[in-house]
């Protein structure tokens, strides 16, 4: 009998890494560094000076970009959990991170337009805000599994009606918090010069890594996604593990809205992460994800949000109008897919080998 | 090229990145004749009919057509135009469109749709053709052997030369087959050139005028039916003298020390799929089957004993203990393991890696919070590779670009881990070569010997004679009989089915 | 022979069942109607108008257009969210066209259907034949509109070019239909210009969609992609025409949002798409493909409109209700949908395994 091939044969890193989705985000990263350095080298300083409350912080673009990616890398991993099991995205993230900064203001505030300090414990505004945006995420769970609604157009609803639900929890106003405590959690806590979003977004890969490792969310998810019928014949229940990807998407949502309505200590219902879904979406794709779900990698689309908030902060630094943003980050993303699109990928790949193929046809003759 | 011959493909060959799918293969194809195209899987018979219908581009070699003379063929649309038609034993068709638009859509000149004239060419057509449906519902309405029919329709419209069936029968009964041989029967008089790909012996030797044998990519020959016995063509497939199949239930040990208390025992059972209230034991060592036509409720009986469907009713004894089994984890909780007959749809998840897949089922019963190490988990893959002796380049390689037969074998792995005292084999033998078939039907008898109990369902009911020492027969849905011992023969298997006095025919 | 002849016999009693496309379009034809007639009983005042029914027309006309393009392409399988951008881009290049360049209101029509030709052709070939998802194509699409709407200007602005504002103002009157004032004088009810425009795509739309080959293709390639090729439809031809077609709607339809609106803004159109794909689905278009009328996209739109004014009478107008409504009702026909097509499934699978059991039974 032929001997089967029993050991996976040790490729050479490089082999490996070309072949993981990752490569994808790296080679953007790649690109937008060496367009930043052979434009402007300054970019990449990093400063140390005071900030208005007289304490040491760090400054400058790439301190700026990890600031700023971080509720988006955050989102990323929620949503790479949802593409995966369900095949389609949450469209509604934005509006969720509306509903559930509403609650934590309400809670907050307790029920008042302006407060000095805290009516109620932080703790249990965050722990409401959780539940709620959790029950939302479980609203569109439901739709998804058990109705078998496609998640585009269930998620839909939401972002419907998200924002409205969020003006009407605070009923129209715009509550403010003057008590400094929130702002650390959206700047920077006092004596510690990295930004606090980073380090709540690094708290969450933390988590996010040890519970792919103890538990075996990988394997099941990426079975429902391939193969729902027959993960279903495997023992497992499809239903669950859907519901349970949106519910842990919107305890993302939580902790994003915890870190932008720390950025400025009030809300803002229809401009707070106004078109963060499409951005998340994007991440996750740029991961090299398979949007129509599957295997994936967390790690490849929280290195895809940070991607896309350096190419913003890299626009905001040419002076793009923050409106005009969109239409320069649509040409980035158009040219990163296309190069990645498989036909153009064989295109290039049957180039290679013609080249090859002469280049020996060459040396054979001579 | 010969006046007789409809097509003739001369040293073909097609290769992928690490594999010779197809190597200086000749291929000839007569006017009038059913021609049958055989080989082992992976033996590249797909490869050639994709070869022939555009869906893959040839690296070598040249295809002749009558009239035509040298011809290329780069797409599907192609194929169509040079007069060639398959019908897949996918159904390639459009679901949501009418039965008379799936028969003439991306065809005809014209840029409107007449939709009166359509629907009449198509009822006639359906009719010359005894297809019993009305020209305008909707596809998704008929059974899949209806769709095939379809199918079958369209092609014959459209006038080919050279008609292709892949694995048509597949998901037929014997009525349908029949239908289907007569509609072959009638098109070999129009003159249309017959490519029948297909698995079954039997039905090779019921229509058949030629069959071409592949083995490994390569052509081993091309014989009429009547120069070649059964047992030869098996052994040109294999390239080897088979044992004689139907001693290896005498030579296989049997299971010492029955128990009397039943393994599983299910009474009342019934689910929402409309099979009658049924009772079914098994005893430790036993190898049972299931039996009956196309749809008598034989894969919803066994899909009831493992959870599969919704349970509706029954109870439920493992080891003379009471249970609940009404969803699959239970059944597995429970050492039950089930081989689902669909394996594309029910068994295999593609994109996971061989590994990935033998684990599944093991790890689910292990639980969430416990993953396997890499090492064991790689330790378990490599133990049934080897046992099965599965073709793989790795274990990480994606179980999709396997063969169906090693597929299979996978999937077979995977239950096998769980060590279950149950197993339910649905159809495993199903578009398998030979070879591994009788490999599956050994492991069956020495699994029983060592004292698990085995459900084995197949439609090729020579195989459950072979393995089984206990049959089930259901018909509507509807257990109708048992045979055991002596009463294990083909006639009296009919005669249960059939059922009733004795008919007048 | 008498098997297959009792067969044919007894096919042909059952009852001529819907295709699923016309049983969802008759879902919301159905709702449509309903609501409006309860709105007429339980509101009067203002709906017995026929008015108030040509004006809620008026209002929508370019999202009519809008949707009939999307529901095309969600009948190729695909999605188009790019249509919002192109309408506002349309309604701020024609703008900028009209008041700074003194242009001729004919051109300021050809820009808008260039514009909506470039989106359609670029994001179509993306689409087709480089086999890019088309929800990243065209979410980059809309990125890139909303990007190029503030870069040809930034700040809104209303048109006073003479012509165009002839154009804008000008009402077609239907006969017959019309209200009488308090004081006796019958004032004819009157529709926009972009109300015949929106009902002459309908119409052509549904001629293609039904009557001719290009229009099949499209439900062919939305039933089962590969069954389309393997039938020998050109699928990436169809697939890219249906984003053309959906491309040059996004342009007449905003340039009808332009006609109706008389100034662009970059905030113009916000959240088109969405509507657009709402109106579809509760028209009975399904996003898996296949399945698709523009009447009943026509209804959808319509029914999303009514809410909107049956919300604002009730004197519900928190800034919130009308979002809520919206999204309740996509809910509840989503769900509607889901559980019709299911049980629909169920019953076929059973009704074919007992033919072909009762096929099978020996005639005894």
């Amino acid at each position: 009998m032929p001997n089967n091939n029993v050991q996976p044969p040790k490729a050479s890193l490089w082999a490996r890494l070309t072949r993981h989705q990752i490569v994808i985000p790296i080679a953007a990263l790649l690109l937008l560094t060496i367009f930043n350095l052979i434009a402007d080298p300054s970019f990449f300083n990093i400063t140390l000076s005071d900030n208005s409350n007289g304490d040491p912080v760090l400054g400058g673009n790439l301190i700026t970009i990890i600031d700023n990616g971080s509720e988006l890398a955050i989102l990323a991993i929620g949503m790479t959990l949802v593409t995966a099991a369900s095949g389609g995205q949450d469209i509604s993230v934005g509006a969720a991170i509306a509903i559930s900064g509403s609650a934590l203001l309400r809670v907050l505030c307790g029920g008042e337009r302006t407060v000095d300090t805290f009516k109620n414990p932080l703790i249990l505004a965050f722990l409401i805000a959780c539940l709620v945006s959790m029950a939302f995420g479980a609203f569109n769970g439901v739709l998804v599994a058990f109705f078998k609604i496609q998640p585009m157009v269930a998620t839909l609803i939401l972002f419907t009606a998200g924002r409205n639900i969020a003006c009407w929890i605070n009923n129209s106003e715009l509550p403010v918090v003057n008590d400094e405590r929130l702002g650390y959690f959206g700047n920077y806590i006092p004596g510690i010069p990295i930004p606090t979003p980073f380090l709540i977004a690094v708290a969450c890969f933390i988590i996010t890594f040890l519970i792919m490792k103890f538990t075996n969310i990988s394997l099941y998810v990426q079975s429902v996604g391939i193969n729902e019928k027959s993960s279903r014949l495997n023992g497992l229940n499809p239903e669950l593990i859907k519901l349970m990807t949106y519910v842990l998407l919107g305890l993302c949502v939580a902790v994003a809205a915890l870190i932008k309505v720390g950025r400025i200590s009030q809300i803002n219902y229809s401009v707070i992460a106004k078109d963060i879904e499409m951005d998340a979406i994007l991440a996750v794709a740029l991961g090299g994800n398979a949007l129509g779900g599957g295997k994936f990698s967390i790690a490849s689309s929280v290195l895809g949000a940070y991607v896309i908030q350096f190419l913003t902060t890299t626009l905001y630094k040419f002076e793009v109008n923050a409106a005009a943003l969109p239409a320069f980050k649509a040409v980035v993303v158009i040219l990163l897919v296309v190069m990645s699109a498989p036909t153009v990928r064989e295109k290039f790949s049957r180039l290679g080998r013609k080249l090859k193929k002469s280049k020996t046809a060459e040396a054979g003759n001579s | 090229m010969n006046d007789d011959s409809l097509l003739e493909m001369r040293g073909i060959c097609k290769y992928f990145p690490g594999v010779k799918a197809l190597q200086n293969v000749d291929f000839t194809l007569r006017k009038g004749e059913i021609h049958a195209l055989m080989g082992e899987n992976g033996a590249g018979k797909s490869t050639l009919i994709k070869v022939l219908t555009g869906v893959h581009v040839k690296d070598e070699g040249d295809i002749f057509l009558k009239d035509k003379g040298k011809v290329q063929i780069r797409s599907p649309q192609e194929a169509q135009n040079n007069g060639i038609s398959t019908v897949y034993q996918e159904i390639t068709l459009c679901p949501n469109l009418s039965v008379a638009e799936n028969i003439f859509i991306g065809r005809g000149k014209g840029k409107f749709v007449k939709w009166r004239s359509m629907n009449k060419k198509a009822q006639e057509l359906l009719d010359s053709l005894g297809i019993a449906i009305r020209a305008n519902q909707q596809l998704a309405s008929c059974s899949i052997a209806v769709q095939q029919m379809v199918a079958i329709a369209r092609a014959v419209d459209m006038e080919c030369s050279v008609l292709i069936l892949d694995e048509p029968t597949s998901s037929l009964d014997e009525n349908e087959v029949a239908k289907l041989f007569t509609l072959m029967r009638q098109l070999k008089e129009r003159g249309v050139g017959i490519i029948f790909v297909t698995h079954f012996l039997d039905q090779v030797y019921e229509v058949c005028d030629r069959i071409t044998v592949l083995r490994d990519g390569t052509l081993v020959g091309e014989y009429k039916i009547e120069n070649l016995p059964r047992l030869q063509l098996v052994s040109k497939m294999l390239g080897k003298d088979l044992d004689d199949m139907a001693d290896i239930k005498e030579a296989a040990p049997v299971y010492e020390g029955k128990d009397t208390t039943p393994v599983y025992e299910g009474k009342g059972l019934c689910s929402s799929e409309g099979i009658n209230p049924f009772d079914f034991e098994i005893h430790p060592g036993e190898v049972n089957g299931f039996t009956g036509l196309l749809g008598s409720g034989r894969s919803e009986c066994v899909r009831t004993i493992f959870g599969a469907d919704k349970v509706t009713g029954g109870t439920v004894k493992m080891d003379g203990k009471p249970v609940k089994i009404t969803k699959p984890r239970e059944a597995m909780m429970n050492g039950i393991g089930y081989l689902p007959e669909d394996r594309k749809r029910d068994g295999i998840v593609g994109d996971l890696s061989v590994k990935d897949n033998i684990i599944l089922a093991l790890q689910v019963k292990t639980g969430f919070f416990k993953p396997f190490s890499k090492a064991k988990a790689l330790e378990f893959a490599n133990e049934y590779i080897k046992l099965l002796d599965i073709k793989t380049a790795s274990v990480n390689t994606p179980i999709k670009s396997l063969s169906g037969g090693n597929q299979q074998k996978v999937i077979l792995a995977r239950w096998l881990l769980t060590h279950p005292k149950y197993l339910i084999l649905d159809e495993p033998t199903r578009g398998i070569d030979i070879g591994t078939k009788t490999d599956i039907q050994k492991l069956v008898l020495k699994l029983a010997s060592e004292g698990m109990s085995v459900t084995f369902i197949s439609s090729e009911t020579d195989e459950m004679l072979r393995t089984c020492s206990r049959l089930l027969v259901m018909r509507d849905r509807k257990l109708v009989g048992e045979l055991t011992g002596d009463q294990l023969t083909q006639s009296a298997v009919m005669n249960t089915i059939a059922g009733g006095e004795k008919n007048a025919e | 022979m008498s098997n297959v002849n009792s067969s044919v016999s007894a096919v042909k009693k059952t009852r001529k069942r819907m295709t699923d496309t016309n049983l969802l379009t008759t879902i919301t034809v159905t709702v449509f109607v309903v609501m409006y007639v309860c709105a007429i009983l339980f509101l009067k005042e203002g709906f017995l108008k026929p008015q108030t029914m040509l004006n809620l027309i008026s209002t929508n006309a370019y999202l009519i257009i809008l949707a009939c393009g999307m529901s095309l392409v969600m009948i190729t399988g695909g999605i188009d969210i790019s249509v919002g951008g192109v309408t506002a881009l349309v309604a701020m290049s024609c703008a900028v066209y009209l008041d700074m360049h003194d242009g001729n209101v004919y051109i300021s029509m050809l820009i808008a259907i260039g514009i909506g030709l470039a989106f359609g052709l670029v994001q179509g070939f993306l689409i087709a034949y480089l086999k890019i998802q088309p929800f990243i194509v065209t979410l980059a699409g809309m990125f890139f509109a909303r990007g190029m709407t503030t870069i040809v200007h930034t700040n809104p602005f209303n048109v006073s070019n003479k012509d165009f504002v002839e154009l804008k103002d000008t009402r077609i009157i239907i006969p017959l239909l019309g209200s009488t004032t308090k004081k006796g004088k019958f004032i004819p009810a009157t529709i926009e210009i972009g109300v015949i425009v929106a009902l002459v795509i309908v119409l052509l739309l549904f001629c293609l969609l039904k009557w001719t080959k290009l229009g099949r293709s499209f439900y062919a390639v939305g039933g089962n992609k590969q069954s389309a090729l393997m039938l020998g439809i050109n699928v990436q031809r169809t697939t890219f025409i249906s984003y053309v077609i959906c491309g040059l709607l996004a342009g007449i339809g905003g340039f009808v949002y332009f006609m109706h609106v008389g100034s662009g803004s970059p905030s113009h159109a916000t959240g088109a798409e969405m509507n657009a794909i709402a109106s579809s689905i509760i028209g009975g278009t399904m996003l898996t493909g296949g399945v698709g009328n523009i009447i009943g996209t026509l209804f959808g739109v319509l029914t999303l409109a009514l809410i909107q004014n049956i919300v604002a009478s009730l004197g519900l107008d928190q800034p919130w209700w009308t979002g809520i409504t919206i999204a309740a009702m996509l809910c509840i026909f989503l769900v509607i949908q889901s559980i019709i097509i299911s049980r629909r499934k169920k019953a076929d699978m059973k009704a074919a395994a007992a033919q072909s059991n009762k096929e099978a039974a020996p005639a005894s």
